[in-house]
């Protein structure tokens, strides 16, 4: 029999349970999600994964400032180089960290900078390259110390 | 006027990759934070470094409030000429803050 596609009574009100149940908490709509982040920077083209190495520690104490690096594989000629490199976080009260602006005169696509980390979580670099195409690199950080919301 | 950091090499060979380190003193506040009494502290941050390369644009940052206080960047440019590297850092203000560094390139 073909379950996959009849819809059964209890097919259908699973779905809706888990529809409701898997349904995201209103407050977390307010910020995009890294995937949603991710893809307007691509303006919806495909991102794959290689090509980008993303260095940050596994492990920091202090999330105020993590210090990161990014390199692309690229040889940086007018032909062939590095158009943006964007950052992006998954758990910030804002998916954005940062977009550099590269072009063949940097000669090298490694930028490196320090972040905030408002806790655990994971944080992607994405290059868009001269011919259209884009790269991606995820790393996942444990924060001991969170950053953002600390009062004074 | 805002502390700048700058790290450019004073000479270069023509074509040289060089490394080129950026900071300015600044805390990146990010609107996120309460203050005293509850009472929310209004973003201001950095939101633009740009470098220019005798007069050419060669690279660029949006920064966003998940850049530590202080922005650090490092970035690399191939050295074409002597001339002056000029930074500009722009707040949420409109306010530039300007810095330059010279090299010589044989």
């Amino acid at each position: 029999m073909d379950a996959c596609c009849t819809a059964t009574r209890r097919g259908v009100i699973g779905g809706v349970v888990a529809a409701l149940v898997l349904a995201p908490p209103r407050l977390a709509l307010a910020r995009p999600s890294l995937q949603e982040a991710v893809a307007s920077f691509a303006g919806g083209a495909e991102v794959q994964e290689g090509r980008v190495t993303l260095d940050i520690a596994p492990l920091v104490e202090n999330g105020n400032a993590v210090g990161l690096s990014v390199a692309v594989d690229s040889p940086m000629q007018p032909e062939d180089f590095v158009r943006r490199i964007g950052l992006f976080n998954e758990r910030n009260p804002q998916a954005d960290i940062a977009v550099f602006h590269l072009g063949p005169r940097a000669g090298r696509a490694a930028v490196s900078t320090r972040i905030r980390l408002a806790t655990s979580q994971q944080v992607v670099a994405v290059a868009e390259m001269s011919d259209g195409s884009f790269w991606a690199q995820s790393g996942s950080v444990i924060v001991t110390l969170a950053a953002c919301i600390e009062s004074l | 006027m805002l502390r700048t950091l700058l790290s450019v090499p004073k000479t270069a060979r023509r074509g040289e990759i060089i490394q080129i380190r950026a900071m300015i003193a600044h805390p990146m506040e990010t609107g996120h934070r309460m203050g005293p009494n509850g009472v929310e502290i209004p973003r201001k941050i950095i939101n633009r470094l740009v470098c220019t390369y005798a007069g050419e644009e060669v690279f660029a940052a949006d920064l966003h409030p998940a850049i530590s206080a202080n922005p650090f960047i490092t970035f690399h440019t191939v050295a074409v000429e002597s001339g002056i590297l000029s930074f500009a850092w722009t707040e949420d203000d409109g306010a530039v803050h300007l810095a330059q560094a010279e090299i010589v390139v044989e």
